[in-house]
Formats: structure tokens, C-alpha cells, sequence
């Protein structure tokens, strides 16, 4: 196969996959809709209903909580397997889009924003799949997850779509690809890291309701989505333990990037708006990894200071 | 430390009552500003400040774009640029942000650093009374003795490295692990420090500026021969160090097919430098992303273009120009306009604009004048604009070295030519020949002593940062009490400072150590 052959199956694969992802999303909101309240309620009920407990220091068992603890052991996870299978085929096809993009260009495929948007969304569903491949609840994450990386493929297809092509010779340089290959691989981790800070708060809103006893309401679809999610203080784990592992890369990914820069203009850093954007998303990640060692900002403030550092990057 | 760290492992709180008076109250606000409520708000700030850099153009950055925004608007930019709007990474404001987190920063790192030393001198605590307590616990029946079960629990823990302390009685154990997790965090933010002195030497030590080199030509590292030079705050001519370059040939390549034809694949400079005057010169390339370091500093190279060399006799026969004259670029194929400006022609002086084309066109569009239709110099043609009359060199004003200022001349003829062709101008004005297309480099020469003290600080603040995300300081305790019939109950007990996902997996190995010596 020649280059345009091979760069022209890369498109379709990345088709193929924002297909399939589609499909995932139905498959995970389905899921979400058939078993409301039922699946992992018992085992999540449980230990909400201890920190609700221990919160509202009340009689054991006195809690509203118990509805869910006593939910049926029949559990339909037939929906979520689907959305598992179709996001790790969606993976599988966008590795193929990547690889044969990069065949295609005869260079790592990272060299523009459409081909750093596409890596970056295949490392975000392979950290996900990773994650949930080691704790089967985070499978949760799923729906929000694949939202996401449609939105991000999906911007990459329409704005970003450039040619497959070689690249200006200022960008030829190992650095650059040490630098960006660094760069998506923290990135997926964030955009995992900022699910599950989402969700986090999600989940807490719903565990401070069942404590104060007020439930259902206007926003009661969230309230549904909590009764899904592992615990609250499970996907705060999850987000942290994820941003700690991709902040020192990302930091090293600005390094890179600055060593390539001093290569190329004999300048390591010039406040251009990518630079200053990434320097940013370092800052909001540092104050998010303090604000959890700092009393009072553990919690809803520190999930809050998460999200907006993926709004920054 | 701050006093508003969570830290479950810590066992001595510091509590003072404030003292009265002025003391008092800088002990005070020295104690706010060290605090992490304030490192917080002062990292919240860096990050907002850093926010206006990439709205605004920046002068560092972009200096024209900096004068399209005055002239857009009249009003604002006067006010936006008494708030720095333009120079966000020089002003006061911000430094002030980040001189006061790295003040916290100093104000909350040296009392941890002490606290550090205490602590590897320290021994593990004894065990807490309730283990049962504690986040992570197990509890067996051994049918050994105490004696035996804590011996075993201390061979298991000494293979993890744990730090270790056995009670007087023998009868439990503590255990201690991950001090490379404060040290991590302390190196991360000394690191810190370090990358914002070496940043802080750069801009006042460093200097870059930025000179066209022509094919054949030379630069020396003095003021004058820059185009554009940015001195660092205590920058001194004397700081130039005296090496010297000539630019002996300039090769581009270009893509020749695909959908990207015409771009640049790469281009490189052939020179020979000498390190000062009078020492031999030495050969060297200089390609992108492939600088020349040279005594100390370095020779990148930016960019590139076409020069155009002209002999131009007067109306007497006499040569009163003859030279390369580099040209600027105006679009991807190197269509690229120059001026030849000849004061010295007789009866009167001479200009012509000049408009390269590496690849001539087959056909001049009247609409866009030529146009080059590949980067590459195939088929070199200039079309010239030949005017008569004065310069305007006198005036004083400065000129741009790339156009006429054709305001007191007058146009005396069109041409298009060749290598090797001669024009001979109208009104025996005299002639211009067109000697031959050469090719110049566009380099810059950067000197930042404050680099390598950048690029340390920062590799050793991942390092650092690594170690203390990803090490976690922990402790253990095994305590063993006599159950009757000569068995044994053996608790355990794990806690972390932050969540360790490996502290229960950790613990159980202990656990599955003291239950294995019993199988043996």
C-alpha cells in the first residue's frame, strides 16, 4: 500500500472507531437505565451506609441507605460488558488508525493537533480500560469516559483534520517526539483523573443527600448515575492516584519540550500560548495535589480545582 | 510545616499561644505566609496571572502584533499596557506573585527540611493500644509464642526495609518505611528554587540577537554586525565572546511531490568558525534543531532566503555597486522582494525594487506581479523597477533596507532578467546586471549562562516530585499477646500518610510471612 492508501484507512479506522464508540455510549446509557439502582448496590450500599453512619452518628441501621443495601443480588452488567467490548474494539481500531497514519507519514504520528488529539483519545480509552481491567468498578467511569473521547475525536475529524504529510523541519527533532509522546501519554491520564473527579462529586453530592435525608428532586438522573458509581471515596482515590502518576510526566513533558525548543531557537521558553497553557495545567495540577494535603480543601474543593485543570489543558 | 497539613503520622503538634506585640504579629503573618492555605491561593494566582500572556500579544513574543493591537485599539491598549498587559511575564505584578510563593515556599521548606533530620534520626513510634483502629488490620491465631511471632513479623518487615523497633517486652513491634517520600517532596521543592535562580541568572546574564549571513559572507560576534540584538539587564559589549563565522555554502531541499510539494524538508549551513581571531578556522554545519556552540554560546539557524547579486555601473562606466542583497520572503515559494539602493551613481542616484523568483513563472499575472512557482533555485529570474532621482539616504530618517523610498525619484523603466543579463538603463544612466543567485542564513546567536542551572533544577524537581508521589511514607505495627493453650494472637496494624494502595497487599505479605514460619 502507498502512503495516501495507507493514510486514507487511518481516516476510515478513525470513523470506524467514533462509530463504535457511539455504540459504547448507547451500550453505557442503556446500562445506566436498565439497572438503576441495583448492581454493586449491596457492596456500595454497605459502605455507605458505614460513613453515612459514622457521619450522622446515628443507630446503626437507622440510615435511609438501607434501600440500597438490601437491593437484589441478580445483577444485569450484561449492558456495561457490551460498552467494555465496543470501547476496547474502539481501541483496538484507533491504535490501527495510528499506526497506519504514522506508516503513512513515515514518523511517529503525533506531529500536528489532529494527530495529537486522536493519540491522546487512544491513550485515555487505554488507561480507562487498564484501570478497569484491575477494579471492575471502574467500569462506571465508562459513560463519561467515552463521551469524552467522542467530543475529542470528534473535534479532532472536523477543526483539526490535517493531511497525512512530513513535517517542517523545526519539528524533526527526537525531543520533540520524546516531548509529545510524554505529552499524550499524561494526558489520557487526565482526562481518566478529570472522570473520575466528575464523578467524584457526583457521587458525594449524592452521599451528603442520603445523610441529610433529602433525595430525588430536580436533579434525581444524577442521583440514579450516583447509585451506580463505586463510593465517593473510591473515585477520589482513583482521581488522585491517576493525576499524582501523570503529573510528574507531564512535567517532564514540558521539560522535553523546552530542551527541544532550546535546540531549535536557542530559547527553552518563550510564553508562547501552548507553552503558557501547559504551564498553567502544571500550576492548577500542583495547587489540586497540595490542596488535598491542606485541611479543608480535601474533597469537593480539591475535585473542583481537578476539573479545572483539564479545562486549562 | 505548615500547621494546616494533613498529616495522621504526625505525633508532636507544635501549640504556642501568640505572643503579644510586633513580634507577634510578624511571627503572624510569617505563619500565613507559609501556610498552604497561602501557597494554595498564590499557586491560583501564578496560574490566573499566567492567563493574560496568551490573550494579549506579548512585546517578548510578538512586538508587531503588540503595535496592530495600539492601533485597533486606540483607547484600551494604553490602559492595558499600564497593567503590564503586554510584557505579563516581566511585570511587577507577576513577579511578585511568584517572588511571594517562592518566599512560602523557602518560609515552609526550611522548617521541614529540619523536621526531615529529626525524623531520620527518629526511631518508629511504639504501637498505638488499638490497632483495631488503625486503617488497615489484620489479626491470627499462631500456635508459636509471642517471642517467636515478633521474630518472625521483624524478619519479614527487615526484608521490606522497614525501618525497625522492638518494644522492650518483646511483645510487639513498630515499623517505619518510605522516608524517600518526604525527601522526594523536599528535593522537588528546593529543585524548585533552583530553576527560578538559574531563569533569574539567564535574564540578567544572557543576551541573543539575530543577523542575516549571506553565501561567501562572514559575521564577527560584535554589536554592530547584529540586525537585532536583546541584551539581558547587565549586559556588557565585553560579554560577547570574540568567535567569528563565514558561511560558505547554504543547501535547502525541498518536498518535490505530494500533497505538501514545495515545503521545506530540510536546509542546513556549511560554515567555518574560529573560535577568536587568528586561530584556524574550523568547519561545522549548522542545521535546524542542530545549533554550533561556540565558546559558550550558540549559533542557531532560524531561517533562510534568496540574495540576489547585482553589479551596477553608472553613466560614467564606473562600477558603483556590486554585491549580494538579501531578500525577504513573502510566500512559501520564495517570491521575495529587496531594494538595490546606489548612492554613489552619477548624474544622479539610483534605486530599483526588485521582485526574486527562484522558479520564474511561465506567465506574469498583471494582477500579482510574478509569482515563484517552486522554492527551489531552477530557473532564477529578478524583475526590477529601475527609478533615478534621490534616495533619501540624507534625510536621517531611517530607511527599510528592503524598500525605495521613491517619494523624491522618478520610474525610468521595467525589466526582467536573467543570470548573466545586463540592462542598459535609459538616458545613459548606465546599467545593472544580474551576476547570479546566492542563498543566505538567518541565524541567531544565543548566550544563557543560566541554562544548564534551568535544566538541573527541573530534572531534579521530576525526580523528586516522582519520589514523592510515588513513594509512601507508611508505618506497621505487630503486636503478639498470649491467647492460652499455647497460641498466640497476632494483630497488625498499617497506616498511611496519604492513600498507599500497597499498604493492605504490604501488610498481608507480613501477615502470610509469620503464618508461613509456622508451616516450616
Amino acid at each position: 500500500m502507498n502512503s495516501t492508501s495507507l493514510a486514507q484507512t487511518s481516516n476510515f479506522l478513525v470513523y470506524g472507531a467514533l462509530i463504535v464508540l457511539a455504540l459504547a455510549m448507547v451500550a453505557f446509557a442503556v446500562d445506566l437505565g436498565v439497572g438503576s439502582g441495583r448492581r454493586r448496590a449491596a457492596e456500595a450500599g454497605v459502605r455507605r451506609e458505614q460513613r453515612a453512619r459514622a457521619s450522622s452518628g446515628r443507630a446503626p441501621g437507622g440510615v435511609d441507605v438501607v434501600e440500597r443495601s438490601t437491593a437484589d443480588d441478580v445483577v444485569d452488567e450484561r449492558w456495561a460488558r457490551v460498552g467494555v467490548s465496543l470501547s476496547s474494539l474502539a481501541f483496538l481500531l484507533l491504535v490501527g488508525a495510528v499506526l497506519t497514519r504514522g506508516i503513512s507519514a513515515g514518523r511517529p504520528p503525533w506531529g500536528n493537533m489532529y494527530e495529537f488529539s486522536v493519540a491522546g483519545a487512544t491513550a485515555a480509552i487505554g488507561v480507562w480500560l487498564l484501570l478497569t481491567r484491575r477494579r471492575s468498578e471502574m467500569r462506571e467511569l465508562g459513560l463519561l469516559v467515552v463521551v469524552t473521547v467522542l467530543l475529542i475525536l470528534g473535534v479532532a475529524v472536523v477543526v483539526l483534520y490535517t493531511e497525512s504529510a512530513q513535517l517542517v523541519p523545526a519539528l524533526k527533532s527526537y525531543w520533540l517526539w520524546i516531548h509529545v509522546t510524554a505529552a499524550i501519554i499524561a494526558s489520557g491520564i487526565f482526562t481518566v483523573g478529570s472522570v473520575a473527579s466528575a464523578l467524584f462529586l457526583v457521587a458525594d453530592r449524592y452521599e451528603r443527600r442520603q445523610v441529610s435525608g433529602e433525595a430525588g428532586g430536580r436533579l434525581a438522573l444524577l442521583d440514579t448515575l450516583a447509585q451506580r458509581l463505586p463510593p465517593s471515596d473510591v473515585l477520589d482515590r482513583t482521581a488522585y492516584q491517576t493525576i499524582a502518576f501523570a503529573f510528574p510526566l507531564w512535567f517532564f513533558a514540558i521539560v522535553a519540550g523546552a530542551i527541544w525548543a532550546e535546540g531549535a531557537w536557542g530559547r527553552y521558553w518563550g510564553w508562547d500560548p501552548k507553552e503558557t497553557w501547559a504551564f498553567i495545567t502544571l500550576v492548577i495540577y500542583a495547587a489540586y495535589l497540595h490542596a488535598r494535603a491542606t485541611a479543608g480543601w480535601r474533597g469537593r474543593p480539591a475535585a473542583i480545582i481537578a476539573l479545572e485543570g483539564f479545562g486549562a489543558f | 510545616m505548615p500547621t494546616d497539613v494533613v498529616d495522621p503520622l504526625r505525633t508532636e503538634e507544635p501549640i504556642r499561644s501568640p505572643r503579644l506585640g510586633l513580634l507577634g504579629a510578624l511571627r503572624w503573618s510569617w505563619r500565613q505566609l507559609t501556610s498552604m492555605r497561602t501557597a494554595l491561593l498564590l499557586l491560583f494566582l501564578l496560574a490566573v496571572g499566567a492567563v493574560p500572556g496568551s490573550v494579549f500579544p506579548q512585546r517578548g513574543v510578538a512586538p508587531l502584533r503588540v503595535g496592530e493591537y495600539f492601533q485597533a485599539h486606540p483607547t484600551l491598549a494604553p490602559i492595558l499596557d499600564n497593567l503590564s498587559m503586554f510584557d505579563v511575564y516581566a511585570a511587577p505584578w507577576f513577579a511578585a506573585i511568584y517572588l511571594l510563593l517562592m518566599v512560602s515556599l523557602t518560609g515552609c521548606i526550611l522548617p521541614r527540611c529540619l523536621h526531615y533530620a529529626r525524623l531520620l534520626r527518629a526511631r518508629p513510634p511504639a504501637a498505638p493500644r488499638n490497632l483495631t483502629r488503625l486503617p488497615v488490620h489484620r489479626e491470627m491465631l499462631a500456635d508459636v509464642s509471642a517471642e517467636v511471632a515478633i521474630d518472625r513479623a521483624v524478619a519479614a518487615l527487615r526484608s521490606s526495609r522497614f525501618r525497625i523497633e522492638r518494644a522492650s517486652d518483646n511483645a510487639s513491634v513498630g515499623a517505619e518505611k518510605g522516608y524517600l517520600h518526604e525527601f522526594g517532596n523536599l528535593v522537588f521543592h528546593v529543585a524548585l528554587l533552583v530553576v527560578l535562580l538559574g531563569v533569574g541568572s539567564g535574564a540578567v546574564f544572557s543576551y541573543h540577537g539575530t543577523v542575516v549571513v549571506v553565501e561567501d559572507e562572514g559575521f564577527s560576534n560584535i554589536l554592530t554586525q547584529y540586525d537585532d540584538f536583546v541584551p539581558g539587564r547587565r549586559f556588557d559589549p565585553t560579554m560577547l565572546a570574540p568567535f567569528s563565522f563565514t558561511l560558505n555554502e547554504f543547501d535547502a531541499k525541498f518536498i518535490t511531490e505530494g500533497p505538501r510539494t514545495g515545503q521545506p524538508d530540510d536546509y542546513r549551513a556549511d560554515v567555518t568558525y574560529r573560535e577568536e581571531p587568528g586561530v584556524v578556522g574550523e568547519a561545522a554545519v549548522i542545521a535546524v534543531n542542530e545549533p554550533l556552540s561556540v565558546d559558550g554560546s550558540k549559533v542557531y539557524l532560524l531561517g533562510h532566503g534568496y540574495a540576489p547579486r547585482f553589479t551596477v555601473r553608472d553613466g560614467q562606466g564606473k562600477t558603483v555597486f556590486s554585491g549580494a542583497i538579501p531578500a525577504l520572503p513573502q510566500d512559501p515559494a520564495f517570491t521575495s522582494k529587496t531594494a538595490v539602493k546606489v548612492p554613489d551613481a552619477l548624474p544622479e542616484q539610483l534605486g530599483f525594487n526588485v521582485t526574486v523568483t527562484p522558479t520564474a513563472p511561465d506567465v506574469v499575472s498583471p494582477l500579482t506581479g510574478p509569482v515563484s512557482q517552486f522554492p527551489e533555485d531552477d530557473d532564477p529570474r529578478v524583475y526590477l523597477g529601475a527609478w533615478a532621482g534621490d534616495l533619501g539616504l540624507d534625510s536621517g530618517l531611517p530607511q527599510n533596507l528592503y524598500e525605495l523610498d521613491t517619494s523624491q525619484m522618478e520610474q525610468i523603466g521595467l525589466k526582467d532578467l536573467a543570470p548573466g543579463e545586463t540592462w542598459q538603463l535609459p538616458g545613459d544612466r548606465g546599467s545593472i546586471t544580474f551576476d547570479g543567485l546566492s542563498e543566505f542564513g538567518n541565524f541567531q546567536v544565543a548566550h544563557d549562562p543560566g541554562r544548564y542551572l534551568t535544566l538541573v533544577g527541573a530534572v531534579t524537581a521530576i525526580l523528586g516530585v516522582m519520589g514523592s508521589l510515588l513513594i509512601k511514607r507508611r508505618r506497621v505495627w505487630v503486636r503478639a499477646t498470649a491467647a492460652g493453650q499455647g497460641r498466640t494472637l497476632v494483630e497488625f496494624g498499617g497506616l498511611a500518610r496519604t492513600e498507599a494502595m500497597g499498604l493492605s497487599a504490604e501488610v498481608d505479605r507480613i501477615v502470610a510471612h509469620v503464618r508461613g514460619g509456622e508451616k516450616q
